[in-house]
């Protein structure tokens, strides 16, 4: 009895932290999408999963806008402040350096997560999970129903992205851009326009994240930091600019904060995903998917 | 750049040294030694940054990590087992420099953003600590009764007293980091900001640099700490969270990095802005910090050190 109850436990551990893990792989897709269209590191990516959580309670919960219409129409309100923070913020630097750019997304940061204080308070919020809360029992693990919306969403996300880089003429152009810039810009790909769409995607991606994980862990004003570095340590750990990495990243940073949590010791929760970012940098800087060449070359 | 007059410095200095009796003659700014003692810390640990910004090109965003380390050494060592205050002040800054190493070592051997979220997620793992270590550290609540200072019998145990005692520091790191810009490792330093690859083949040692750049600042924030222990005799881990390592950005910046002094005028403006002039946006004020940071960044690349040389160039044109 004693045995099962412990291998329930961990399948418990291992459920939240995938569900977890989904969220995780999000922000550092958003991250990477930017990255490897401008490489900036746009430290307000937590900030577009903060405001994805808090713009969704505002419509759904706020004006009692159905989850259906509420959900596209926050993931297009998020978007708009994306593309807001690369007109004001990036594009207008006269000498971008990855020191400034750094500081512009940090102080860009601040204001979003400043003006949310202003309008929501400090106070977490709840979001009504889209398919109630009657958790599923599997094998003596509870699953809550909002985690497959989690899981679905992540693929969504996915299959989309590669829709669109694949098959889409802007996608390639994306691609191109990523590639060399230098090059893009010479066949008459407007650089500019790319970099703002990569903001705009990420922003969406972050608004999808921040509005399905709000159900299950509340959302409130500060939040976005945290997420954003931990959305890092999923990019690290997959390797900078690699999707796949991203998502494997993800997955793994978010399985092991839950075991660690559930395991070793619960206050400790969110320094586990740091250390094995640290532990990343440190020991395989070009991450599990990366390659090391890339790593090299790249320019920061 | 490279010569720093010390004429300025003198001036400085004799300012400082005359202001608290000028404080004492006009009660709107009674309370200003006071407000200058932070200023005074927060110039330890910006001169250590500028030096690391400025000059090295790097970016740490945990550097509140190791002005929580001076202070808890200071905090916990003297509270918890009586020792000796100065005593605790240099095992606070020697396990600064064995920390910094540890952290530094490998993410200084990569560029730009890798130090950037080392230090950040750094930062927020000490932080952590700080706020989970109830026995040792007291946990959010923090922990009180950390005695003041003295030496040979003489207290530090007034306002006045210990103003004096902080500035000494600051001018010492001041001068010294002065002479570090002005020696060959000044100009080492300078190289690898412009261009790392052509620093290297001049046979400039890169990765020793600026390790000991890092380690260099590590120790003077956790000086700083100490003081600010010792100060304040209680200290809880709010003061030592991220966004006051992001504070110290925004004090470099809007000073301006590639200068010293806009280290000093950073950290002045910085403090009179969190202690005067922001009470009226109360919690908005972080969103005045954001709109700062992003103005300067935008229009001041150089900080305010370097507005007088814009505005003496709309004269020249």
């Amino acid at each position: 009895m004693e045995k099962i109850t412990l291998a329930s436990q961990l399948l418990q551990y291992l459920i939240t932290g995938v569900t977890i893990g989904s969220i995780y792989a999000m922000v550092a897709i958003g991250f990477n999408i930017i990255y490897n269209v401008t490489e900036i590191i746009n430290l307000a990516q937590g900030e577009f999963v903060m405001l994805g959580g808090l713009v969704m309670v505002f419509f759904h919960a706020g004006a009692g806008i159905p989850i259906l219409p509420a959900f596209p129409l926050t993931v297009v309100v998020v978007t708009l402040v994306g593309i807001l923070l690369n007109l004001l913020a990036i594009r207008p630097i006269q000498k971008p350096s990855v020191l400034t750019l750094i500081i512009a997304t940090i102080g860009a940061s601040i204001v979003i997560k400043g003006t949310a204080m202003m309008i929501w308070g400090k106070d977490p919020y709840d979001l009504t999970p889209f398919s109630g809360r009657n958790p599923i029992c599997f094998l003596g693990a509870v699953v809550q129903p909002q985690y497959f919306w989690v899981g679905g969403f992540l693929l969504v996300v996915v299959v989309l992205l590669t829709l669109f880089f694949e098959k889409t003429i802007v996608g390639k152009a994306m691609s191109a851009c990523a590639d060399n810039p230098t090059a893009a810009s010479l066949v008459g790909i407007n650089v500019k326009k790319m970099i703002l769409l990569s903001f705009s995607l990420s922003a969406a991606i972050g608004a999808v994240a921040g509005i399905v994980l709000t159900p299950i862990a509340l959302m409130d004003y500060n939040r976005g930091a945290m997420l954003a570095v931990k959305g890092f340590g999923a990019v690290v750990l997959g390797g900078l600019g690699s999707f796949p990495g991203a998502i494997l990243g993800g997955l793994v940073l978010g399985t092991i904060e839950s075991f660690g949590a559930g395991l070793l010791h619960s206050g400790y929760k969110d320094a586990f995903a740091l250390i094995v970012l640290l532990a990343g940098l440190f020991l395989r800087p070009s991450g599990l998917l990366g390659s090391v060449e890339i790593t090299k070359i790249k320019k920061f | 750049m490279l010569r720093i007059r010390k004429t300025p410095i003198a001036l400085f200095a004799a300012i400082i040294i005359v202001f608290p009796w000028i404080a004492r003659l006009i009660p709107a700014i009674k309370n200003y030694p006071d407000l200058l003692i932070f200023a005074g810390i927060y110039c330890l640990i910006t001169i250590g940054l500028s030096l690391l910004m400025g000059f090295s090109g790097q970016i740490s965003l945990g550097h509140a990590a190791f002005f929580g380390i001076g202070a808890y050494i200071s905090g916990v060592l003297t509270v918890r087992y009586g020792f000796n205050p100065w005593v605790c002040m240099l095992i606070g800054a020697g396990f600064a420099a064995v920390v910094a190493v540890l952290v530094g070592l490998p993410s200084l051997k990569l560029r730009g953003h890798y130090l950037a979220m080392a230090t950040l997620a750094f930062g927020i793992i000490v932080f952590i600590i700080f706020n989970e270590e109830v026995e040792l550290t007291g946990g959010p609540d923090g922990m009180s009764g950390i005695p003041g200072l003295s030496l040979f019998g003489f207290a530090f145990d007034s306002m006045e007293r210990y103003y004096y005692l902080v500035w000494f520091f600051v001018f010492t790191s001041f001068i010294f980091t002065v002479n570090v810009i002005q020696s060959r490792s000044g100009r080492a330093l300078r190289a690898i900001h412009s261009s790392q690859e052509a620093s290297m083949a001049m046979g400039v040692d890169v990765s020793r640099y600026k390790i000991g750049v890092f380690v260099y600042s590590a120790v003077i924030a956790s000086l700083a700490g100490s003081l600010y222990a010792h100060y304040m005799n209680f200290i809880n881990p709010s003061t030592f969270d991220v966004f006051f390592s992001i504070k110290l950005l925004i004090m470099i910046s809007l000073g301006g990095m590639h200068d010293i002094w806009g280290a000093v005028i950073g950290s002045f403006l910085v403090t009179f802005l969190s202690f005067e002039w922001l009470h009226y946006f109360e919690e908005a004020e972080i969103i005045v910090y954001g709109v700062i940071l992003l103005l300067v960044t935008i229009f001041m690349p150089n900080g305010l050190i370097g507005l007088p040389r814009i505005v003496l160039g709309w004269f020249r044109r």
